[in-house]
């Protein structure tokens, strides 16, 4: 089923143009990589999928309904319920703990601080960090705050991840930590996943990878793997 | 040529010590390297027992193969250990089946073409990249896989970067070559 869609979209900054009618579909539980050069429109296409910006002219769609149509607080109930979000900095509070944190979106959700808090300890007991619980995100080394960043873009159980170069603070060691975990996890929830990034190694961990330049799908594509000929491993 | 010095590795590492058995753990080491073959496993032994690196220890012979078993000596660990030590030119002989490839495009083909090529080349790249990512981040991976995967992921991004970099300047390129 298809999870996510752009039709056509197009969103400019005054008459600086960022996208100019970008089509594609992602599918339930599928990993897609947007790749491209800086100011390719990546990130924006981002915000239009996930309805924190809302295009010009096209369509998107979630789950088959316009969410471009809908006003902000219905999108804002959307992203809150249904998606999750992963920066390249954590954007953790840094007066609040790990858990408190991770917490977050339920307690916005409506759900009670005690039952709140015990997602939050289960989600960064997964992800190795249950040892920061109660630390301060302000006393956290920047791996150890994506990884809660990230268990905070999990908790909801959202179907959709929207995560934009978020290793692109990381040590490549601390980076792949924090993919592997997401990747996992998308693999055993079926929660689609939108991946901006302008690195190869990280787009290598989704299903497909779409290109963007100038504001425009690449012609070339890169979502299947067709070789040269007698190209070796 | 690291053949010869990778079975002297597993021969002091005790990983084994016949023919056979040395040829799987060397395609168990080096996952993501070109499989050894058995004639180069006999010919490595056999070079290596003539200049004393090895020595043969016993012959078992239960109605199968011939199976000699070896052992590392004592100018075989010296010999591995100045191979340990001694720094890698780095990379003179950047690969390149792949440059001459590009470098012949742009000189026999219009710039669609070699555009073509280049992002076929990349595709291709990307799954490889792809593939061995997945072999990564399998929860059954062993470090052994990892840090081959780690060391092929790592020449594949270089390659990448070099094709979307190319790909960029394949008109300007083209222009200099036919000026």
């Amino acid at each position: 089923m298809t999870q996510l869609s752009a039709r056509g979209v197009v969103k400019a900054y005054g008459n600086t143009p960022a996208l100019r009618g970008v089509t594609l579909d992602i599918a339930e539980g599928e990993i897609v990589a947007v790749t491209g050069p800086s100011g390719c429109g990546k990130s924006t296409l981002l915000h239009c999928l996930s309805g924190i910006l809302r295009p010009d002219a096209g369509e998107v769609s979630y789950r088959g309904e316009r969410i471009d149509r809908w006003s902000e607080a219905r999108r804002s109930v959307l992203r809150r319920t249904e998606f999750g979000v992963l920066f390249q900095f954590g954007q953790m509070v840094a007066e609040l703990t790990a858990a408190e944190n991770v917490a977050l979106p339920l307690l916005l959700a409506g759900t009670r601080r005690r039952a709140a808090r015990t997602a939050a300890l289960t989600w960064l007991e997964r992800f190795g960090v249950a040892e920061l619980a109660d630390l301060r995100a302000g006393e956290m080394s920047g791996g150890q705050q994506q990884r809660c960043a990230l268990a905070r873009a999990l908790v909801t159980e959202p179907r959709v991840v929207f995560a934009d170069e978020p290793t692109g603070a990381l040590d490549s060691l601390a980076g792949e930590q924090v993919l592997g975990q997401l990747v996992r996890t998308a693999r055993e929830q079926r929660t689609s996943v939108v991946l901006v990034t302008h690195d190869a190694t990280v787009a290598g961990y989704a299903d497909r990878e779409i290109v963007l330049r100038d504001g425009v799908l690449d012609p070339s594509g890169l979502g299947v793997g067709v070789g040269m000929k007698g190209l070796g491993r | 040529m690291s053949t010869p010095y990778v079975l002297l590795g597993l021969l002091a590492a005790g990983s084994a010590v016949h023919g056979y058995d040395l040829k799987r753990a060397y395609d168990e080491r080096l996952p993501q390297a070109r499989p050894l073959a058995y004639g180069q496993v006999y010919a490595s032994l056999n070079r290596l027992a003539r200049d004393g690196l090895v020595a043969a220890t016993g012959q078992e012979r239960d109605g199968g193969p011939d199976r000699t078993s070896y052992a590392i000596t004592d100018a075989g660990r010296a010999a591995l250990h100045d191979w340990i030590g001694e720094v890698e030119q780095p990379a003179p002989h950047v690969s390149s089946s792949l440059l001459s490839k590009v470098m012949v495009a742009l000189l026999v083909a219009d710039v669609q073409t070699a555009r073509a090529y280049l992002t076929a080349q990349r595709q291709a790249h990307t799954t490889r990249l792809r593939e061995l990512t997945a072999v990564k981040t399998d929860p059954a991976a062993r470090l052994d896989d990892i840090v081959a995967a780690d060391y092929a992921i790592a020449h594949l991004d270089a390659d990448l970067r070099w094709l979307r970099a190319t790909l960029e300047r394949v008109a300007d390129w083209h222009r200099e070559v036919h000026a």
